[in-house]
Order: structure tokens, then C-alpha cells, then sequence
């Protein structure tokens, strides 16, 4: 069983209640290393996306990434904007026209979002940044497909190693964005970035836990 | 912390709302997207300049559209980068049919949204060239840091390429303008306190009573260094150091000196740091020609100030005494 449109749907739906109930959370971690918008930025992001939903809904998983992706990008601002926009409308193009998703779609969108991210805020692994998490999340699902797994076993490894992605942050000297300003004061703190993407992926794999 | 707003979600719109009536004989504001715009614009055959950055600044941006400054301001979330479609819908609407400048803020966000906005307008067919400003010298520019960021000089910039552009010349030559008030200024800053962003209802960061943050920037991030609080004199001399032996500036150098104030720093402890600050620059050769003491680019209510030194030619002399007419700065008009 693959994760079909309707299941997308509910994960958006998901990622918007747990980007509200931890706005704070993002907001304290963005305090220590930036300039504290980070939650609010990113929840301002996702209602305007809850609210596009309706007129998107009974599209193919392609359209409604994009539509993300633009609305992300008109809404959420600093750099995130640009960076999670980017994500959605990259995952986007490599899903047109799709109404379901097998591990390989979601691999290969996801990989897409790494590879847009990467050329629009030229951040490197170690930089200290949301790549750091999504970085070995898109190598979790590389090796659970050469490991023959089913989606939901893939997408908890994916979770889990963007959690390991998002706490290793913690240590390192930042290197991209405002956290960066701070040179050896960054360190010590996990980036708030790694944590909204690590927060994104396990909820896919919370509510893709029955795909196979 | 107490704060004079209503709702924290709607600070920046009730602000802009605010900002329309208030100034209706300078501006025009246009919301969704939001861009504060000249009321006289877009004038023909004249370049069109915008800039923008996160609310929490004020004046800067928005205080600065007007006859001889800019044309547009893109003003986004407190401390956010404003988006593609805002810039895009300013340049627009400030397109006089010449091209437009971007004067862009060296951040991460501010970058990568205005660059967006840049290749947008670009493919509807508008000339749009960007500078970048990054006059702050207390973060290193290297590698492994996002670069300098991009502030007190920036204001300096919009009033010069503001100039140059009611004068008529083309948009390689406001550029220009830009590009050297980017290569001839530098900046400092510092805080005695940190500043409360709407939505986060607390401080940034905790300064103690007896402590101060060096190389502060605009955004209520802690700055390089941390240390016990000193005098008014002691805090400008380590301002003013990094920031002369920068580029240098050198003996015989003409310069702007620019004492901002951050928000919760009132005038009077702003002109002591001016007499200092004056004095150090007399004593390294430089002439101080031109000066401008306020809180022209803020950080809310944080308490502190920013030092920037622009040295001027003949030609930038002349454009900043052109005439000027927005919210914040007017003089012979």
C-alpha cells in the first residue's frame, strides 16, 4: 500500500498542528542562536497552507506540493521561506501528476527538496543547518531501499536519522544564517532549522505508519 | 515587557495601516503583498529603487521612501525577510521604465528572498541590478560565517543612490553609487540591553544589569562579546577602533558620521557617543564633514548604538545634500 493523496493531505494537515504546538519550542531555540521568528515565521507558514488546502485537495500530489511550496514561500519570510518553499516546489516537480507515492517517488522527491535546498541556501553538511538534518533522512531511505523495506519501516529509519541529524547540530560552530554571527557562542545550542525538518519527517512517519 | 501594541499578530499590519494615513501626503501602502510606496511614483524615465527587510527597523525602510530616497519599501514580519512576491510587486510599481536597484541587506534570508524577487522581475522583462550592503565589521567575513551583515550603511546608500537616481542617471550609475558607499563605509555596534519581539513576549537574550553585548547586530542576537558595562568614552573607543582600521581610513579622509541609535537609547547618550567617537576620528587625521545623530535603523526597544563612518568625494557630498523629502529625513524640500 503506498501513501496515496489523501494520506499527503493528512500529513500537511499534521505538520501544521505540530508546527503550532511547537512554535514556542522553535522560538526558544531560535532565541539562543538567532533572532527568535523562527515559530512564529513557520506557523504563520502553515495556516496559510491549512487554508489552501480546500482548493487543492482533489489535485495530484505534484500540484498540491507546489502549491506548498509557493504559499511557504509568500508567507513564512527570512530564510526559511525561501529554503522550505524551495523544498515543497522541488518535492513537487519530481511528483506531477502522481496520486500516490512508493518509496522510490518519495525518495527521489525528497532528495530533489536536499538538492534544491542546497543550491539555493548553499549550506554544506556541518554548516550547522536544516541540511544536517535532511541530509542523512534522504540517505536513510536510500539504504531502506537497498535493503528492500516497506515505506513505514523506512520512514521511521528516515526520522530517526534526522533526530541524530538535528541533536548533532548541538556541538558545532555555525557556519550559514544569523545563528553564524555568533561564531563559538553557536555552539552548544541545536539549530532551529534541523528541528523543524527533523519535527516534518517523523510526523510523515507517524501518519504513514500503516504504508507498506 | 511591557509593550504598546494589541495584538502581537498584528503588529506590522496595524502598523502599515498607521503608516498610510499618517504620512498620506509622501506615501501610498499596499497590502497583500505589503510595500510602502512614494505617493508621486513611479516617476518616468527615473530608476526606481527599493529595499525592504524585516519590520522592527523603523524608520528603516519604509521612513525612507520619498522624493530623493526610495521608492519602495518591502517591509516583512518583525526581524523576517520580506518575500519574493512583495519585492516583486514594488518593482513593479516603482518602475519607471529604466531599470530598478535592489539595495539588498547582507542576511541569509534577505539574500536569498530579494534574489528570488530579482530573477522573478527579470523574466516579466524589467532591468533590475542588486548591491549588497555589508559595512559590519564585527563578524568576520570568511567562510564560515554568513559575512558581514549589512547595516548602518545602508541608509547612507539610500539617500546617495536616492539622489542619484532624481538626477536622472542610469542604473549602472546609481549602482555605482551604491557599490562605493558599500566599499567606503564600515559600522559597529553595541547594546546595554537585549529586545522583545512581539510574538516571543520575553527578551531575546538576558543581559545583566552590569554587562554589555559588543558587535551587536539588528535582530536582538547576542553580538561577538559579552563584558562588564563601561563608560560611554571606553564603550566608543571600541567601536570606533575596528571600525577605522577596517579598510583603512586614513588621514586627510573626509567623512559621514553616523551615530544610531538602536531604539531605547535616547538622543542625549547618543550625541556623548558622538563627542567621543568625533574626537577619535579628529585624532586619526579624518574630517569629519557630514553628520547624522538619531534612531534611524532600530532594533525595537533595545538600548545601544551603532557607529558608521562613510568616507565622501566631492560627488557623494553633493548627493547627500540634495534635496530629500520622506518621513525621516527632509531637508531642502
Amino acid at each position: 500500500m503506498p501513501v496515496y493523496r489523501d494520506d499527503v493531505i493528512t500529513w500537511i494537515k499534521a505538520v501544521a498542528g505540530m508546527i503550532s504546538e511547537n512554535s514556542s519550542y522553535l522560538t526558544e531555540l531560535d532565541s539562543a542562536i538567532g533572532d527568535a521568528d523562527h515559530g512564529a515565521n513557520m506557523e504563520r507558514g502553515f495556516k496559510a497552507v491549512i487554508n489552501k488546502l480546500p482548493e487543492i485537495s482533489d489535485k495530484d500530489i505534484g500540484t498540491i506540493f507546489k502549491t506548498i511550496g509557493m504559499t511557504l514561500l509568500s508567507t513564512v519570510g527570512g530564510a526559511g521561506g525561501p529554503l522550505y518553499g524551495t523544498w515543497f516546489l522541488q518535492a513537487g516537480l519530481k511528483t506531477a501528476g502522481k496520486m500516490e507515492l512508493t518509496l522510490p517517488d518519495w525518495t527521489e522527491a525528497l532528495e530533489a527538496s536536499l538538492s534544491g535546498v542546497v543550491m539555493r541556501g548553499k549550506a554544506e553538511l556541518g554548516d550547522k543547518t536544516m541540511v544536517d538534518a535532511l541530509t542523512p533522512a534522504v540517505n536513510a531511505l536510500k539504504q531502506a531501499i537497498q535493503d528492500n523495506q516497506p515505506i513505514n519501516a523506512a520512514l521511521e529509519l528516515s526520522a530517526d536519522s534526522a533526530k541524530k541529524g538535528m541533536e548533532a547540530t548541538i556541538p558545532l560552530v555555525a557556519r550559514k544564517g544569523r545563528a553564524s554571527y555568533l561564531g563559538e557562542r553557536s555552539a552548544g545550542h541545536q539549530d532551529p532549522g534541523a528541528t523543524s525538518t527533523y519535527l516534518m519527517l517523523k510526523v510523515a512517519a507517524e501518519t504513514w505508519k500503516e504504508s507498506i | 515587557m511591557k509593550k504598546l501594541i494589541n495584538k502581537p499578530e498584528n503588529v506590522v499590519r496595524e502598523a502599515l495601516e498607521a503608516i498610510a494615513i499618517a504620512h498620506s501626503d509622501l506615501l501610498t501602502v499596499h497590502f497583500d503583498p505589503n510595500y510602502i510606496m512614494r505617493a508621486d511614483g513611479p516617476i518616468k524615465g527615473k530608476v526606481g529603487i527599493i529595499s525592504g527587510g524585516g519590520s522592527g527597523h523603523e524608520p528603516m525602510h519604509g521612513g525612507f521612501v520619498g522624493m530623493g530616497m526610495l521608492d519602495a519599501a518591502c517591509p516583512g514580519a518583525v526581524f523576517t525577510s520580506p518575500t519574493p512576491d512583495q519585492m516583486l510587486e514594488a518593482t513593479k510599481a516603482a518602475n519607471g521604465g529604466v531599470g530598478i536597484l535592489h539595495i539588498v541587506k547582507n542576511y541569509t534570508g534577505d539574500i536569498m528572498n530579494f534574489e528570488m524577487a530579482a530573477e522573478l522581475a527579470r523574466a516579466e522583462g524589467i532591468e533590475v541590478e542588486a548591491v549588497v550592503t555589508d559595512d559590519d565589521v564585527a563578524v568576520k567575513d570568511s567562510l564560515y560565517t554568513a559575512g558581514r551583515r549589512g547595516v548602518g550603511v545602508t541608509v547612507l546608500a539610500e539617500k546617495l543612490c536616492g539622489a542619484a537616481a532624481e538626477q536622472k542617471r542610469s542604473l549602472k550609475e546609481v549602482a555605482d553609487v551604491c557599490r562605493k558607499a558599500k566599499s567606503f563605509g564600515r559600522s559597529m555596534g553595541m547594546a546595554l540591553t537585549s529586545c522583545t519581539v512581539p510574538h516571543a513576549g520575553k527578551p531575546t537574550f538576558d543581559l545583566p544589569e552590569d554587562q554589555m553585548e559588543i558587535g551587536i547586530g539588528i535582530h536582538g542576537e547576542p553580538g561577538r562579546v559579552r563584558m562588564p558595562l563601561k563608560s560611554a568614552d571606553e564603550i566608543t573607543e571600541m567601536l570606533m577602533e575596528p571600525i577605522i582600521s577596517d579598510i583603512p581610513y586614513k588621514a586627510g579622509d573626509e567623512v559621514l558620521m553616523f551615530v544610531n541609535g538602536l531604539g531605547g537609547t535616547p538622543p542625549i547618550e547618543l550625541y556623548i557617543i558622538y563627542r567621543k567617537a568625533h574626537e577619535i576620528a579628529v585624532k586619526h587625521g579624518l574630517k569629519v564633514v557630514r553628520s547624522l545623530v538619531g534612531p534611524y535603523m532600530t532594533s525595537l526597544e533595545m538600548a545601544g548604538t551603532s557607529i558608521t563612518l562613510l568616507k565622501m568625494d566631492a560627488d557623494m557630498l553633493k548627493l547627500w545634500d540634495a534635496p530629500v523629502k520622506t518621513p525621516a529625513l527632509r531637508w531642502g524640500a
